[in-house]
């Protein structure tokens, strides 16, 4: 048995008298490549979000590491982080890479990369800067290294959002349909550290549409329906055989 | 009237008023900057309250702004002066940070006056520039642990002033302006009061508004250059 990487209990979440998350409970072990699928406003994102506090649940308890992440609620009935140093470290333990990318647009390729090493991590530039020219390499964006994003496309600006949550070293990478914002021609060179990632080992929750690349790398896979998970399993046993027919429907539309 | 009169007009000492515009004009540049620095921070302040979630918060800083720029300035300068510094005055005093019988020295009222008014304006052009910073670059910089005060000094302010500067361009060339404004609460020797003087004292109307104009334009026209400089090094990176 291999240590949890990940560990999520109960998540809670309602805007409004809407309740996105109705109790959502995973675990994801060193390793894991964990893919979440589900129709579009079935809470993925906010359940992404959750895990690392962008977003407050109602309830519930993350742990990163067998370290859970400390919170009281608050006055307006949120999930509240009680340790703002300690959900800064889990947060360093968490990389997430978003559908937009998101990242900075007045620093360069490398500056983006560095910056969480040098200003969370405290490591010397130095170093960040070594580290972040084998992260370039990695995902094939070397040559663009003192390029700003905008003289990037939308592809490349993703593998450097990779990149830069790579940089932080992180215990799990979060991925939010890292491809859905892509032309469909860059959908593949950001696939290809994706599944690169996974062949390294690396523990992965992943959101995504790409059921293809959902059915190969996944160690398992989560089919979120109405706030609740509806089925979980080995991604080739339900993709083949789903028991539920929501579950068979949003694979028929594939 | 030949050309060397102008110049011994404009001579040192006591005979000409070169002096006399020279000091004027470090004077003039001396409020404005105060006046433009004390600005920022009532903008800075001003936004925060506006942005921020406190319903109170929110309805003093918008009455602040609505207030101010209903108002002609001038009249918002002298309400300033003759009220506001007092208030300040007294809240300083009971705060604890200053003895009692303290009084704002004249220059420094004035300042107060000009930078309350510009103030407002900041304000308005730091929350527009501060809207414009998208959304997801504070929440990656949020999600790999930066902390608030990180995130602000080296996600958001860099990018706000880049949509801040033509604002706070225009904001320091009014003020500029403005600063003359202060004429009205005493004698502080700026530009415009010494032109004024030299003007009466010599009846050469045209030639002191004259020097007085260019010296006001000089500002101007170096300040437009800076501004020009720190929008292009602000705009790196950006298509
Ligand atoms: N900040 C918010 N305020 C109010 N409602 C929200 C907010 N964020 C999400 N929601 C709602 O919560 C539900 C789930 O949204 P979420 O973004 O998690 O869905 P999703 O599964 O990621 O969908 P998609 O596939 O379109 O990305 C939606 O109904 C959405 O409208
Ligand atoms: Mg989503």
């Amino acid at each position: 048995m291999t240590a949890t990487a990940l560990s999520v209990r109960n998540i809670r979440k309602s805007f409004g008298e809407d309740e996105v998350l109705k109790g959502i409970s995973f675990d994801a072990h060193s390793g894991d490549v964990i893919s979440i699928i589900g129709s579009s406003g079935s809470g993925k994102s906010t359940l992404l979000r959750c895990i690392n506090f962008l977003e407050r649940a109602d309830s519930g308890e993350v742990a990163v590491a067998g370290e859970i992440i400390k919170t009281h609620k608050a006055k307006d009935g949120q999930l509240s982080p009680s340790d703002k140093h300690q959900l800064k470290q889990m947060r360093a333990r968490l990389g997430m890479v978003f559908q937009n990318f998101n990242l900075w647009a007045h620093r360069t390729v490398l500056e983006n990369i560095i910056e969480g090493p040098v200003q969370v991590l405290k490591h010397p530039k130095k170093k960040a800067v070594a580290d972040a020219e084998i992260l370039m390499d990695k995902v094939g964006i070397s040559q663009k290294r003192n390029h700003y994003p905008s003289q990037l496309s939308g592809g490349q600006q993703q593998r450097v959002a990779i990149a830069r949550a790579l940089a932080m070293q992180p215990t799990v990478m979060l991925f939010d349909e890292p491809t859905s914002a892509l032309d469909p021609e860059l959908v593949n060179e950001v696939v290809q550290v994706i599944r690169q990632l996974a062949t390294e080992k690396r523990t992965m929750i992943m959101v995504t549409h790409e059921m293809a690349l959902a059915r190969e790398i996944s160690t398992h896979l989560i089919f979120l329906h109405n706030g609740r998970i509806e089925e979980q399993g080995p991604p080739q046993l339900i993709m083949e055989n789903p028991k539920s027919d929501r579950l068979r429907q949003f694979i028929g539309k594939f | 009237m030949v050309i060397h009169t102008y110049i011994e007009y404009m001579g040192w000492g006591a005979g000409g008023w070169g002096d006399e515009f020279f000091f004027g004009f470090l004077m003039t540049l001396k409020i404005s900057l105060s006046a433009y620095a004390l600005a920022v921070i009532f903008g800075f302040f001003a936004t925060t309250a506006k942005l921020s979630k406190n319903i109170f918060l929110r309805f003093m800083a918008v009455s602040y702004t609505t207030v101010v720029r209903a108002l002609p300035e001038i009249l918002m300068v002298l309400i300033v002066y003759f009220t506001v510094a007092g208030l300040a005055e007294t809240a300083l005093v009971k705060a604890g940070f200053v003895d009692k019988g303290f009084q704002f020295n004249p220059f420094w009222a004035a300042v107060f006056a000009l930078a309350f008014v510009a103030g407002a304006f900041m304000a308005e052009v730091l929350r527009a520039a501060r809207l414009a910073v998208p959304e997801g670059q504070i929440e990656s910089a949020t999600a790999i642990g930066m902390s608030s005060l990180q995130i602000f000094m080296r996600v958001i302010l860099p990018q706000m002033m880049r949509h801040a500067i033509p604002g706070m361009g225009n904001l320091w060339l009014s003020i500029t302006k403005d600063s003359a404004i202060v004429a009205v609460l005493g004698a502080f020797s700026e530009l415009l009061y010494t032109g004024y003087r030299a003007a009466a004292a010599t009846k050469e109307y045209v030639f002191f508004y004259g020097v007085t104009a260019v010296l006001f334009l000089l500002i101007t026209l170096i300040s437009i250059a800076v501004i020009q400089w720190m929008e292009r090094h602000l705009n790196r990176g950006y298509a």
